[in-house]
């Protein structure tokens, strides 16, 4: 077990020693103390670790992940595993604006709840909040799925393309080309291991969850959208 | 970017160190806004003391024997306490209006930061922990208090850009954002006799602010103008009297984090301006909605 202490040791060092790890390691359990809301804790990781952060963390934790699964024992500020390509980020707590945002690949866990802009953009990544999400989630989005156990708030999905997002409680507006989709078993038993994946198996059934996305009138240009575009 | 925090106490035994954990807010906030830095602060109100606080950038020539010079012009006592380039001038609260109409004839050059019966306000340009040295913040005591570091962006790097902003009496206002309509706002609000002083877009923030409750509307009221009437990206935090409230744009690009617990509301741009406020391990802690106005009063 690695420890570390980021009040002593500093942003810079951490970080360092974890990009040394360089795509493999037997150094995999490691144990960030001290975050105090800091900035950019284990950006950038591109190695098989295990690394757990006890508090909360500031900007752009976890961003462009690739192979760690990173724990956040707190809550995590805005820019929460920005561009994740592989690897699991799971935060105990709150995310602030932009979680997961541009995410290609990789799970995304909130336990608490995220606020606006959730996963704004995602090319691949995967999602699974279980609380509430804030206002212009999956804006834009292009592939993926967010799956969302609580309430999502105004504009979900505004200008979405292919990306599948699950809300189980209420949305409260729909954003431009975003519709309400059925439920067939192929998407129930994509959302049952999503849920088992984002440890939310016990939380909540396939079958609860409404499924929207794209209804891909603007992707070709018409005339009669051009107040939507 | 800015850096903005506030700090209102439920539990009056935290109040001697109100400065203390302000400052410690404010100077963690310095990598969101270097250029200058301010903090309002409200304490000992209904003492019969009404307080103006004045700014000077030549405060051993504008502040000599300025205490004795007012109370011969109003036939009153006056107290004077100077820090740095501020001094508060403590008059009867019923004096407040003609001790400052004395004052600009006294002494033309001074600026009034802040008018009230609580509130003092300093403010200038430099790190955050210059300007809390200068002043020596840490040792104030009160009952709530906001601060703020400034990026520039709308207007000069200058004392008088700096916030908080105050345009009424005890209210004052911090800003991270700008204002995209704030020269429209300007010429309505100087139409209806509210003046600003400076080309800042937060100062038309506050001014409008002070045009709404003038007119009868409670500060609430007023906060849910804003989100009518101005343009542009806000968090606001303010203070009045004995209240302390905060108001997102619709759109909150702009970071906020809030905590509550049994002894206090505290507000940040991001959470590490809380980590070292008491409790805050357990405090309830939350990011405000957007376009909703969160208040507390006494």
């Amino acid at each position: 077990m690695q420890k570390f202490d980021l009040e002593a040791q500093g942003l810079r060092a951490l970080n360092a020693a974890l990009h040394a790890l360089n795509g493999q390691t037997n150094e995999t359990a490691w144990e960030v103390v001290n975050p105090k809301g800091s900035h950019s804790i284990a950006v950038g990781l591109d190695a098989p670790i295990e690394l757990t952060v006890h508090g909360s963390t500031g900007y752009y934790c976890a961003g462009m992940n690739k192979q760690a699964t990173i724990r956040v024992k707190g809550s995590a500020g805005p820019g929460l595993a920005e561009n994740m390509m592989s690897g699991a980020v799971i935060v105990d707590g709150n995310a602030s604006q932009y979680a997961g945002a541009t995410g290609r690949g990789g799970l995304l866990v909130i336990k608490g709840d995220a606020s606006s802009r959730c996963g704004v953009s995602m090319k691949g990544i995967n999602i699974v909040v279980h609380g509430n999400i804030g206002h212009m989630s999956a804006f834009m989005a292009q592939s993926g799925n967010l799956v969302v156990l609580g309430d999502a708030g105004d504009a979900l999905g505004d200008s979405l393309y292919e990306a599948r997002l699950f809300v189980r409680g209420s949305v409260k507006s729909l954003g431009a080309d975003c519709v309400e989709k059925e439920m067939r078993p192929e998407h129930l038993e994509l959302l049952a291991d999503l849920l088992k994946q984002g440890e939310a198996e016990h939380l909540a059934k396939p079958e609860e969850f409404k499924r929207y996305g794209s209804a891909r009138n603007l992707y070709n240009f018409n005339i009669d959208n051009a107040s939507a575009y | 970017m800015c850096g903005i925090v506030g700090l209102f106490l439920k539990d009056k035994s935290l109040e001697p160190q109100l400065g203390a954990m302000l400052t410690e807010m404010l100077i963690t906030m310095t990598d969101r806004g270097p250029d200058s830095a301010g903090i309002a602060i409200y304490g000992g109100a209904d003492d019969g003391a009404g307080k103006i606080t004045v700014q000077s950038p030549q405060p051993e020539k504008d502040f000599a024997d300025l205490d004795r010079e007012l109370k011969d012009a109003i036939g009153k006592p006056v107290g004077m306490v100077i820090r740095s380039t501020h001094a508060v001038l403590e008059v009867p609260v019923d004096q407040v209006e003609a001790a400052r109409s004395a004052l600009a004839e006294l002494r033309p050059g001074l600026k009034v930061m802040s008018v009230g019966d609580s509130l003092e306000i300093y403010k200038e340009v430099g790190l955050p922990k210059d300007v809390a040295s200068r002043f020596e913040l840490a040792k104030m005591r009160g009952t709530h208090g906001i601060g703020h570091t400034r990026m520039a962006t709308e207007s000069a790097v200058t004392t008088n850009g700096a916030h908080p902003f105050s345009t009424g009496s005890d209210q004052c206002l911090v800003h991270n954002g700008s204002l995209s309509n704030h020269s429209s706002l300007r010429r309505m609000l100087a139409h209806e006799g509210i003046y600003t002083e400076t080309m800042n877009d937060t100062e038309v923030g506050a001014a409008y602010l002070t045009w709404r409750m003038k007119n009868g509307a409670t500060l609430g009221e007023a906060l849910e103008g804003t989100l009518e009437d101005l343009d542009g990206f806000f968090t606001f935090v303010v203070g009045t009297h004995d209240g302390f409230g905060v108001v997102r744009d619709p759109i909150a690009c702009k970071p906020a984090v809030m905590a509550e617990t049994d002894q206090y509301v505290a507000f940040g741009s991001e959470y590490r301006a809380l980590v070292s406020l008491p409790g805050i391990d357990t405090a309830r802690v939350w990011e405000p909605e957007p376009a909703t106005v969160y208040f507390w009063n006494h």
